[in-house]
C-alpha cells in the first residue's frame, strides 16, 4: 500500500524489554486525512503502540515522526496542538466540572496562567455540543455515569482541535446510539481533513474506518483498506478464524463463528 | 451532531455557569479565621481578666495587658492560623500531586522529615535549644538578629528534611500509582525518621524538654519572628500553588493525558514537591508536628464544594487556618490555665476524622 501523505510514521520502534517485550523494531505509516483503526486480539500491544505513536512512552531505539518531523523535535506545546490523545479510564478528576475538563483541552493553546480566550470558549462549546455533553457543563465529573464521563473526555480531546487525534478504546461504556454518534463524529472530522487513529475492540465499528492496522503479539500482521478482501482475511486469521466478516445492510459486520 | 450547522457560541458568562458558592465559602472561612484569631486574643493562661486594664486604663497594668496581647497572644494566634493555612495548602498540593485523597504532609512522612531536620539543626547548634523555651521569649528579643537567623536556619533544615522524606517515600513506594503502597511507605518513613529524631533528642538532654514540647506540636513557641516567617512563606507558596493549579487539574486526568497536553511533567512535579516541602517545613519548624490538618482541610472543602485546584488551594488554605486556629483555641481553653499541646489535640480529632472517612468510604471505589 502506498501512502501519499503521512501523518505519523514509526520507524523501528520498540517497547518493553527482555521477557516483557511488547513489540520490537516495528515500522508503520499512518495516512493523513484518513481514519485508521488499530485492531487485534487482547494483549496484542495495541494500546502500547498507540501510546508510542503519541510519544507517551520512553522510546528505545527507533523514532516516530509526526507530520514529517521527529516527535521529540517538536516543541512541547506545538506538538500538543497538533496531536491530541484520548486514553482509557485514567480520569479521576472528580471535582472538576464538565466545562473545566473540556477547557483543559485548550491548555496547549493558552499561555501560562493566561485566561481562556473567546476562541477557547467557542472550541469547548463546540466540542461539548458535538458529544452531547453541553447540558451537563456545570456538573462535576464525579457525578456522571461511565458513558457520560467518556463523552466528556472525548470532548476534552476534541477541544484541542488537533490535526491528528489518537483515541484508545473511545467507545468504552458508550451505548449504541452514542457509538453511532461517535462514528459520525469521526467521519465528520476526517471529512474536514483531520487524521484519526483509534484502537477499537468493536470490530464491526472498526470496519467503518478507511484503513486498518492489524496487530498480533507485537507484530504488524496486515495494513490495508478496511473494505478490502485481504484485510478481512487477515482479520479472521488473527482472531483464529473465530469470527467471520459479512456484508449486511451496506456495512461490514464481524460475527462470532460458533462451532456447534 | 451540531458540527455542520454554522456555529454561534453561547456568551461565556452563560456558558460557564459559574457558581458563586466557592466565593461565599472563601469569604466565610476567611471571616471564621479572623473571628478565631480575635477570640484567641482573649484566651490564655491568664484569661480575659488580665485584659481588663486595657479599657479601664491604668498605668502598669494596662502596659502589661498590652504586652500580653501584643507580644504573646497575637503572634501566637496569628501564627497558629498561618501554620494551619500552610498545612492545608500542603495537603491540597500533596493530594493533587499524588492524585491520592489520603496524601497529607503528616502521612507522607514529610512532616517527620521536617522535624528531624529541626532536631538535627538544634543539636548541631548546641545550646540554641534554649531558644525554644517559652520563658526565653523576652531574652530572645535582645538577640533579635540572631533570632531571625536561627528561625531561618531551622526553617531551612526543616525544608531539607521534608524534601528528603518525600523523595524517600516516593522511592520506597515506587511511584504514586498505588495508594496502599504510598501510605505504607509514608508510615515507614515517618516511623524511622521519628526514631532518628528521638535518638538525637536523647543524645542532647539539655534541650530534651523544650524539644519534646515542641515536637508534640505547639503554638507556644510562636513569637512575632515566627509569625511573620509563617505568613511570609504562606503567600508565595499559595501563589506558586495557584500558578501550578492548571497543571494539577490536567494531572487529575491522568499522566498520559497531561503529557499529551504538552505539560513538562518532571519540572512541574519538582516545583510542586518544593512547594509541599517548603509549606510543611516552615509550619513544622515553627509549630512542631501537627497532625491531620493537611489531610482534613482539603477534604472538608471538597465535601462542601466541587472546585478546580486553583480555588481548592485558596479554600483549603483558609480552611486549614481556621481549623488550626480553632484547635489552638481549644488547646488553650479546655484546661485553662493549663494547656494541651495543640498537636495532641489535632492528632486525636484528626485520627477520629480519618476513621470516619474510612468507615464511610469502605464501599467499592472507596478510599483504599
Amino acid at each position: 500500500m502506498t501512502i501519499k501523505s503521512v501523518a505519523i510514521g514509526a520507524h523501528q520502534i520498540s517497547a518493553g524489554a527482555g521477557k516483557d517485550c511488547i513489540f520490537q523494531g516495528l515500522s508503520l505509516q499512518i495516512a493523513a486525512g484518513r481514519w485508521t483503526s488499530i485492531v487485534g486480539p487482547n494483549g496484542a500491544g495495541k494500546s502500547t503502540l498507540l501510546k508510542a505513536l503519541a510519544g507517551l512512552l520512553p522510546t528505545r531505539g527507533g523514532h516516530v515522526e509526526l507530520l514529517g518531523r521527529d516527535l521529540h523535535a517538536w516543541p512541547r506545546r506545538e506538538r500538543a496542538r497538533r496531536l491530541a490523545w484520548l486514553g482509557q479510564n485514567e480520569a479521576a478528576a472528580e471535582d472538576l466540572t464538565v466545562y473545566d475538563v473540556a477547557m483543559l483541552g485548550r491548555l496547549p493553546h493558552q499561555g501560562w496562567m493566561q485566561p481562556a480566550s473567546g476562541a477557547d470558549h467557542a472550541a469547548v462549546e463546540q466540542a461539548l455540543r458535538a458529544t452531547q455533553a453541553w447540558d451537563w457543563r456545570a456538573r462535576a465529573l464525579g457525578a456522571l455515569s461511565g458513558g457520560e464521563r467518556q463523552r466528556v473526555l472525548l470532548a476534552r480531546a476534541l477541544a484541542v482541535q488537533a490535526q491528528v487525534l489518537l483515541m484508545d478504546k473511545p467507545l468504552a461504556n458508550l451505548d449504541p446510539p452514542h457509538q453511532a454518534d461517535w462514528l459520525q463524529l469521526t467521519r465528520a472530522l476526517v471529512a474536514r481533513g483531520h487524521t484519526v487513529v483509534s484502537v477499537l475492540h468493536e470490530i464491526s465499528l472498526a470496519l467503518h474506518a478507511d484503513d486498518m492496522l492489524i496487530i498480533d503479539r507485537g507484530q504488524l500482521r496486515h495494513q490495508g483498506a478496511a473494505g478490502a478482501q485481504a484485510t478481512h482475511r487477515a482479520l479472521e486469521q488473527v482472531f483464529s478464524d473465530r469470527i467471520a466478516i459479512h456484508h449486511v445492510a451496506g456495512q461490514w459486520l464481524a460475527l462470532p463463528r460458533i462451532n456447534v | 451532531m451540531g458540527v455542520r450547522v454554522p456555529f454561534k457560541p453561547t456568551p461565556v458568562a452563560m456558558a460557564r455557569n459559574w457558581s458563586l458558592t466557592p466565593i461565599y465559602w472563601g469569604l466565610g472561612l476567611g471571616l471564621l479565621g479572623a473571628l478565631l484569631v480575635l477570640l484567641g486574643l482573649a484566651v490564655g493562661s491568664t484569661g480575659l481578666e488580665s485584659l481588663r486594664p486595657l479599657w479601664t486604663g491604668g498605668g502598669d497594668d494596662a502596659a502589661m495587658a498590652r504586652q500580653i496581647v501584643w507580644d504573646i497572644r497575637l503572634p501566637r494566634t496569628l501564627g497558629a492560623w498561618a501554620a494551619g493555612a500552610l498545612l492545608g495548602l500542603a495537603g491540597a498540593v500533596a493530594q493533587g500531586l499524588f492524585r491520592n485523597p489520603l496524601a497529607d504532609p503528616y502521612l507522607l512522612g514529610s512532616a517527620s522529615g521536617a522535624s528531624l531536620g529541626v532536631a538535627a539543626a538544634l543539636a548541631l547548634m548546641g545550646g540554641a535549644g534554649g531558644m525554644l523555651g517559652a520563658s526565653s521569649t523576652v531574652a530572645v528579643v535582645s538577640v533579635y538578629s540572631g533570632h531571625w537567623l536561627v528561625r531561618l536556619g531551622l526553617t531551612g533544615a526543616a525544608f531539607v528534611g521534608a524534601v528528603a522524606a518525600v523523595l524517600l517515600t516516593l522511592v520506597l513506594a515506587r511511584g504514586v500509582q498505588h495508594t496502599l503502597r504510598l501510605l505504607l511507605a509514608g508510615v515507614v518513613v515517618g516511623v524511622v525518621l521519628g526514631a532518628c529524631t528521638s535518638l538525637i533528642l536523647l543524645l542532647s538532654p539539655d534541650s530534651l524538654q523544650a524539644m519534646q514540647g515542641f515536637l508534640l506540636g505547639s503554638t507556644g513557641f510562636v513569637g512575632w519572628t515566627s509569625c511573620l516567617l509563617l505568613l511570609g512563606v504562606w503567600l508565595p507558596c499559595l501563589a506558586a500553588a495557584w500558578g501550578l493549579s492548571r497543571a494539577l487539574d490536567a494531572l487529575a486526568l491522568g499522566e498520559a493525558t497531561a503529557h499529551s497536553l504538552g505539560l513538562p511533567l518532571a519540572p512541574l512535579r519538582a516545583a510542586l514537591v518544593a512547594v509541599l516541602a517548603l509549606a510543611t517545613g516552615t509550619a513544622v519548624a515553627q509549630t512542631g508536628l501537627i497532625a491531620f490538618v493537611g489531610l482534613a482541610a482539603p477534604h472538608l472543602v471538597r465535601a462542601a464544594v466541587s472546585v478546580p485546584h486553583g480555588r481548592l488551594m485558596w479554600l483549603a488554605s483558609l480552611m486549614g487556618g481556621a481549623l488550626l486556629a480553632g484547635a489552638d483555641l481549644l488547646a488553650r481553653g479546655l484546661l485553662a490555665p493549663q494547656e494541651l499541646p495543640v498537636g495532641v489535640l489535632t492528632a486525636v480529632l484528626g485520627g477520629g476524622y480519618l476513621l470516619w472517612l474510612m468507615h464511610r468510604r469502605t464501599a467499592p471505589g472507596g478510599l483504599l
